[in-house]
Parts: C-alpha cells; structure tokens; sequence
C-alpha cells in the first residue's frame, strides 16, 4: 500500500465499525489525514468520536475496517488476526495520545512521566531521556515544574505534562481526546494555546473537542460525527457557516447557546 | 487456685528456645511466602492463559484447604515422592507454600484496582504488558497491597503454631513439653499467647511504619 495518494496520507482509516453490547457505536467510519494537517472532530456526545479517536492507535479494537499508518496496517493483518503484542506496541508508539482526564502516572513526577516512554520504548539512556523530557515540558511552558508529581498541578499544567508526554516520542501524529473538557474554564486557553502551537509548528494532530475558537483558527479540516457515521467534513469555514446537512445544522445551533 | 509464679520464671527462657525457633520458621516462610506470592501474583496478570489458569487453581487450592492438612501433606505425603524434609524444614515450606497463595491474590487484586487510565496511557505510549506491570502498576499499587500482607504474614505466625503437630519444637511445642511436665497449662497457655501477641506486636508495628513511609500521591 504504497500508492502516490497514501504515501502523502499519515493516517487513513476505513469502515472503522464497533459495538459496545448491543449499541452500535461506530458504523463505517472513514477519515484521512494528511502529513501537517489539524482536523477536528466534533459532534453530540455518544456520537463515536471518542471511540473513532481510540480506534486509530487500537486503544480500542474495531470490530471491522482497517487503519493504516503511512501505509502500515495497525492492530491487525490484512488476513484479519491480530498482530503481536510486541508489533502492536510499537505501532502504538508512533502515535501521540492526550487523554481527558489527562492520565499521568499518578507516583511519577512532572519529568519522569515524560521520559519513561523515551526511556522504556525508545531505548534512550535514562541522562537522554530526562534531558528529552525537560526540553519538552519546556516546550509546553513547564521547565518551572518538572520535579512536581502530578497531584500538585493544577489541572491545566497537567494536561500540558500530558502533551509533552507524547512529544516526547516523537509521534507521527497527536490524537487529543477532549483535552479541555476535563479543565477548569480558566485553564482551558493554556492548553488551546500549546496545541495551536503544536498546529502551527507543522505537527499533525486529530483532535476530538469542542474548542470552537480552536477550530476555527487551527483547524484544516472539521469532521463532523453524528450516531457513529462521519456525516460531513470540510474547512472549518464551511461546516460551521455553511453546513449542508441538518444534523450538523441542529448541533451547532445546541453549541452556540 | 494458685498462679505458679516459679513455673512461670523457669519457662521463660524455655519457651525463649521455641520461641526462637518460631522466628526462624517465620521469617524463612515469609521471605518464601513473599518472593513466591508476588511471582505468582504478576503470573496472574500475564498475558499467557495458561499461567492464568495454573495461578488461579493454587490459589484455590490454598484457600480451600486447611493450612493444618497442608502441612501434613508437605510432611507426609512428599516423602513419598522422595522428598524427604525434616520438621524444620517441612514447615517453613508448608506456611510458604501457604502464605503464598494469599499474597498472589492480594498483589492481583491490587495491581488490579489501579485506575484503568494508568495502563491506557502506559499503552498509548507504546509500553508492552510486562512494562507497563513493573514499571506504572506495581508501584501504585504498594500502598494497597501492605496492609493485607502484613496480616496474612500475621495470619503466617499465628498458623505457626499447627507446627507442634509435626513435632517441630517451635513456641507451642514448646510450652506443650513444659505443661506435659509440671501440668500448669494456664500459666503456660497464658505465657505462650503473650509471647505470640508480642511477636506480632512488632509486626505490626512495622507494617504501620512501612505503610507510613511509603509515599501517596
């Protein structure tokens, strides 16, 4: 799978499908990313978009459809069975993944959190590694807090430590899970911030949030979500003023009260 | 009836010999009970069903078992196999064997009740299973796993005691060839409950200022 149009794709997921019980969460699930790009993800809740966002690094494992990374098939073979564990880590690694509820390791501080994956994963000297990690948390405007454990940060640098989490190995691209949503209001713009940062520095990122603001400055492309399906997606100038379906239409009239 | 005060001071220093004894017993089985239980308590976890299983059946046989017929059967039933322990030895086995079987299921549970989010993040990192135990689950899971081990080897001490029924002359055994003598059981039945109380008195003691020092967060 090497084709001119997927070599310039990083990630180009299809017919992702998954069901909880007896919910169908996700049916036919597509998306495409190219190298660089933002896309955003929005819709109601319960509308797949996490579960579409976990099933891009195989957090979650999709009953059917593929993802491929750069070409690679992730999670699984062609064939349909799962690939090692050893492989499916690995593949796992050349994703970045922030969590809503940010998910630090809760006995590390602010910079063993961030060098473990660099040390554990990549293989780099625990010296290199730390020094990775103060370089990044740097990045996210934290060099004041490196030494603090995850309990005395505020919610917003916590986040931020999550961020830099992933920067630190180096990802092929960054899935956000509604970073803000977890947030204090105050404290969501210190997050907005780094990853339009992040955006603006060239990283490709997918990022499932409400952060309007965010959308409309950042984004290049806006993937509206709606009962498991991708209804519709476009420049963030025409799904959010222009949307041609209704249910898009009905969502953000909800979001703009 | 009459408290035997000079009883009392001359089993002392006898019952110091069983108790001497009883301490050797314990410690070796706890340091068993301990490296054993916490290997067998990460097999739980492991991705391979088969050592699932196989840690899932000791433990069920432990725990379904008296620990008085476990001791029995390390003691008499494995000469048959060519095993052949003496007392001493049959005993720390046995309280190991035993002891162990508890701890796998309380380091289990305790790596298991770390919040979920911990191993997903350790996952979107790329960290592999094994990792992901040793160096995120583990560690969080210390402060909830000390306090019940500290009572099963408490539990470990007090079954100590079955030992006197394979004549290994520990605290028990001890008192017993005093009261077989003299016939003072209360006074000695009395000594050996103080000298067991004091014994696990330090246990617990430590067990609180391990549990102190360990950090939270």
């Amino acid at each position: 799978m090497t084709s001119t149009l997927s070599a310039s794709l990083v990630l180009q997921a299809r017919g992702l499908g998954k069901r909880f019980g007896d919910r169908q969460v996700l049916h036919d699930a597509s998306l495409q990313v190219a190298e660089g790009e933002t896309v955003v993800i929005i819709g109601p809740s319960g509308s797949g978009k996490t579960t579409l966002l976990r099933c891009l690094n195989w957090l979650e494992t999709p009953d059917t459809g593929s993802v491929l990374l750069r070409g690679e098939a992730i999670g699984r073979h062609a064939a349909g069975h799962a690939l090692p564990e050893a492989v499916l880590a690995a593949q796992r690694a050349r994703f970045g993944f922030v969590f809503q509820r940010f998910n630090l390791f809760a006995h590390l501080s602010a910079l063993d959190n961030v060098a473990l994956g660099p040390q554990r994963v990549l293989g780099l000297r625990a010296d290199a590694a730390r020094e990775r990690a103060r370089a990044e948390l740097a990045r996210v405007h934290l060099a004041a807090h490196i030494d603090k454990r995850p309990s005395q940060l505020s919610g917003g640098q916590q986040q931020r430590v999550a961020i830099a989490r992933a920067l630190a190995m180096q990802p092929e691209l960054i899935l956000f899970d509604e970073p803000t949503s977890a947030l204090d209001p105050e404290l969501v713009t210190e997050v907005v911030d780094v990853m339009a940062e992040l955006a603006g520095a060239g990283m490709t990122l997918v990022a499932v949030t409400h952060e309007m603001r965010f959308a409309r400055s950042a984004a290049d492309r806006v993937v509206f979500i709606d009962e498991g399906r991708v209804v519709e997606e476009g420049p963030p100038a025409q799904v959010f003023d222009a949307p041609q379906h209704e249910r898009t239409r009905r969502f953000l009239a909800h979001l703009r009260h | 009836m009459t408290f035997d005060w000079d009883l009392v001071a001359k089993a002392v220093p006898l019952l110091g010999t069983g108790l001497l004894t009883t301490v050797k017993i314990c410690s070796l089985a706890m340091l068993l009970g301990l490296a054993l239980g916490g290997l067998l308590g990460l097999a739980a976890l492991s991705r391979s069903r088969l050592l699932r299983w196989t840690v899932m059946a000791y433990v069920d046989f432990i725990r379904g078992t008296p620990l008085l017929i476990q001791i029995f059967l390390v003691y008499f039933a494995l000469p048959v196999v060519g095993l052949n322990l003496p007392e001493f030895w049959a005993g720390v086995l046995a309280l190991g064997l035993n002891a162990a079987g508890f701890i796998a299921e309380i380091v289990r549970s305790g790596v298991g009740a770390v919040e979920k989010g911990q191993a997903e993040a350790a996952r979107s990192i790329g960290m592999r299973h094994h990792q992901i135990l040793w160096f995120v689950l583990l560690p969080q899971s210390l402060r909830t796993v000390v306090p019940p081990a500290t009572n099963e080897l408490i539990t470990l001490v007090k079954g100590s005691a079955l030992l006197s029924v394979i004549s290994v002359y520990e605290l028990t055994r001890a008192g017993q060839a005093i009261i077989a003598v003299h016939f003072a059981p209360f006074e000695i039945f009395l000594l050996i409950a103080l000298y067991y109380y004091l014994t696990i008195s330090v246990l617990a003691w430590f067990s609180r200022w391990l549990e102190r020092r360990l950090p939270v967060w």
